[in-house]
């Protein structure tokens, strides 16, 4: 017999060899789209790490994706540098302004961190607009999508999806190891009970300030990716809504759940595109319908859900 | 007799083959026989969602076009899809539209920094980007996005029409300016200045500007009341205009007061800031004002009147927005029609740039729109016009931006 972690195993890699075909059965139209749910699954994840794994509550990483995004934008823009390097700047700048916003959220628990950080995503599109001369004001930057190097025979919507794809798959593996091991159960630790942990040896303030550096980098590298994507920036791209999108993809998709990254992300980007289709009157109040659906029947996300029946199956057989 | 029946058949034959072949060539995506298909954006949802209102009026004039058998035969089939005013959304939904549900092409998508995402894109793919929905100056340039087209007079139009109007008539002007501090109130500031020419700097005695966050703009108005100006170009949305409005007839300054035609509703601006502290303001206009009494018997107004009821029933006949759709909407059929059967993107293209003195019903009399190979700004022409304490008197001539 297998275990649970071969299957795992064979699930991801059937998933991810899935995801190198898409490009040659898909139109460009449709590819645009999973390169987006794959910017929009990095972001879940780094918020996953920070909300779901380690209990502090983010409104604000709509204005770390921004943040990233402008990093590109203004890189590429006004300096002329080669867009790959951009996305790594743009890692590194959140994790740092991520790590220092931390310090200071440390003495905020629970909905008062929220409300902070919902200050945070109020004040970013205000910001972007001051400092115009670097931003471009509310007209925000035009950019140019990035072909294939090398030759490659492949459009560009293709090319940036395998580019999505290949920094999805490393930062998914990363955030895997990461928390799999000490660093991760005491980033659940300190979720799970403050005092235990600490008692424990745990340096809460610098895992809780870490955390939010690396959660603000995973959402910061998600912006960046978006910039090019989109191949536009602008302040109202990235406004409150987009933070609380954010929050409802990492309950969806599932707290604490690395593979539910990928479906909240999924339901963000497409649940609101069949509301409208169901309803041009309505489509808010259809997607309201669709989130409270969703968490009636699976209260624990889709991941958790899938887990629970995975579980629920395997004792069947090892009953029978 | 043989040989003139081979010649026949092989005329036939070519005449076919051509008809085939021109048949192949016109074959535009969304438009077949009996349907034009076009695609658009609004915000529905989100920040700007009081413009959604344009986007469902343009869903009812079609549906009233059609309703009236279309345009040489064909039926419009609208396409309208929300972006909650989001920019990367703009981008989705008009990719969806040019690449899934294949249009002939996008038109009067809304807002400036959501129509500036798609505009690299659309000109890319050749689609014919028709009369968007913004102010901003950059979408009237042929050489580098010949698929684009503005459609309303823009901020930096209207600015210079009042620099024309205060050179001309007030005697030693010292202008007070307030501006919303992002483009729209740049836009109108820069078309003001480049109207006044050298005299800007020597005339503008102050330049005060407010974010649209502020929660007043009571010392921005004192300010300028003790700059000394003679001349207050107030450049802001109707919120702070009705401030504006009332501060400074409170305070005892008047000045010739040019209010931006953002700003000229009767009911949303002068009603709220008092009657008689509107008094005498001036305004340029292009559209005519469904609040204002003078058109009350006016033709147009009537016949728009009767297809709001209708067919936009849910509709606010007080909202200009509404007046807007109807006018842009006419606009598109004039072009649609002129493209005769040639619907191809080139010539659809080609028509809109080929307008010559087009009167609307729902434009102020006088007002044509036209454009050229090189003039990709329909409308340019606005009139001045003067507060009287009801409604708004059409005074003066019709300012042309356009003639230099």
């Amino acid at each position: 017999m297998t275990g649970p972690g071969a299957w795992r195993r064979a699930v991801v890699l059937a998933s991810v060899a899935a995801a190198c075909a898409l490009p040659f059965v898909l139109s460009n139209f449709r590819l645009f789209q999973f390169t987006q749910v794959f910017i929009y699954a990095i972001a879940l994840l780094g918020l996953n790490i920070l909300t779901g794994f380690n209990g502090q509550i983010s409104l604000g990483h709509g204005a770390f994706y921004g943040l990233g995004a402008y990093t590109t934008a203004i890189m590429i823009d006004k300096w002329s540098v080669a867009y790959g390097w951009t996305i790594p700047v743009a890692g590194l700048l959140c994790l740092v302004v991520g790590f220092l916003f931390g310090i200071p959220a440390l003495r905020l628990e629970g909905l008062y961190l929220a409300l902070a950080t919902f200050a945070l995503a109020l004040a970013v599109p205000q910001i972007l607009k001051y400092f115009e001369h670097w931003t471009g004001g509310s007209q925000g930057i035009v950019l140019s999508k990035p072909d294939a190097p090398f030759g490659l025979k492949l459009s560009s919507d293709q090319w940036l999806y395998f580019v999505t794809l290949g920094v999805l798959v490393v930062l998914f593996l990363l955030a895997a190891n990461l928390l799999a091991r000490r660093t991760g159960r005491a980033i659940v630790a300190i979720r799970d009970n403050p005092i235990a942990a600490q008692a424990m040896g745990i340096n809460n303030a610098l895992y809780k300030s870490l955390t939010f550096g690396v959660s603000a980098a995973y959402t910061g590298v998600a912006g960046a990716l978006s910039a090019l994507a989109i191949a536009f920036v602008a302040p109202d791209a990235f406004n409150v809504f987009l933070s609380i999108t954010f929050l409802v993809g990492i309950v969806i998709g599932g707290l604490a759940s690395i593979s539910g990254a990928i479906f909240g992300a999924l339901f963000i980007q497409f649940v609101p595109n069949w509301a409208q289709d169901i309803s041009k009157a309505a489509p808010w109040a259809i997607y309201g319908i669709f989130l409270i659906l969703f968490m009636y029947a699976m209260p624990r996300g889709i991941a958790g859900s899938l887990r629970l029946a995975w579980g629920r199956l395997a004792r069947l057989r090892a009953a029978r | 007799m043989t040989r003139r029946s081979i010649v026949i058949l092989a005329l036939v034959a070519a005449l076919g083959l051509a008809a085939l072949a021109g048949s192949v060539s016109a074959q535009t995506p969304g438009v077949t026989a009996t349907e034009i298909k076009v695609g658009n954006t609004n915000p529905y949802s989100g920040p700007a969602s009081a413009y959604g209102t344009i986007g469902k009026g343009l869903a009812a004039y079609f549906k009233k076009v059609n309703d009236e058998g279309g345009i040489n035969g064909r039926k419009i089939n609208f396409v309208t899809l929300d972006d909650g005013y989001s920019p990367p959304k703009t981008v989705e939904m008009v990719r969806r539209l040019v690449e899934q549900e294949q249009v002939a092409f996008v038109f009067q998508t809304l807002g400036t920094p959501t129509n500036s995402a798609i505009h690299k894109y659309l000109n890319q793919q050749k689609v014919p980007h028709l009369f968007v929905a913004t102010g901003a100056t950059k979408w009237g340039d042929p050489q580098n996005f010949p698929w684009t087209m503005g459609w309303q007079p823009t901020y930096q139009t209207e600015g210079k029409i009042y620099a024309q109007y205060v050179l001309k008539n007030v005697k030693d002007p010292k202008i007070g300016i307030l501006y919303q501090n992002d483009d729209y109130g740049k836009d109108y500031v820069k078309g003001l200045k480049d109207g006044l020419g050298d005299a800007a700097k020597k005339l503008i005695v102050l330049e005060q500007t407010h974010e649209v966050t502020d929660p007043t703009i009571d010392s921005q108005i004192a300010n300028l009341k003790n700059s000394g100006a003679n001349v207050f170009y107030n450049v802001t949305i109707p919120k702070f205009a009705v401030q504006a409005i009332k501060k400074s007839h409170d305070i005892g300054w008047r000045p010739l007061h040019l209010l931006n035609n953002v700003s000229a509703s009767v009911d949303v601006v002068l009603k709220p800031a008092g009657l008689e502290a509107s008094k005498d303001l001036l305004t340029a206009l292009y559209l005519k004002d469904p609040t204002d009494p003078q058109w009350k018997n006016d033709q147009g107004m009537k016949d728009w009147l009767a297809f709001m009821q209708k067919y936009y029933p849910d509709g606010n006949t007080k909202d200009v927005f509404n007046v807007y759709a109807y006018a842009v909407a006419q606009g598109l059929v004039h072009v649609l029609k002129q493209c005769g059967n040639d619907l191809s993107r080139t010539n659809i293209m080609k028509q809109a740039a080929s307008i010559k003195d087009l009167s609307l019903p729902l434009l102020l009399p006088g007002i044509k729109v036209n454009t050229g190979p090189n003039d990709f700004y329909p409308i340019e022409q606005e009139q001045l016009a003067k507060f009287d304490g009801e409604r708004w008197v059409l005074f003066g001539e019709i300012y042309d931006a356009g003639k230099k």
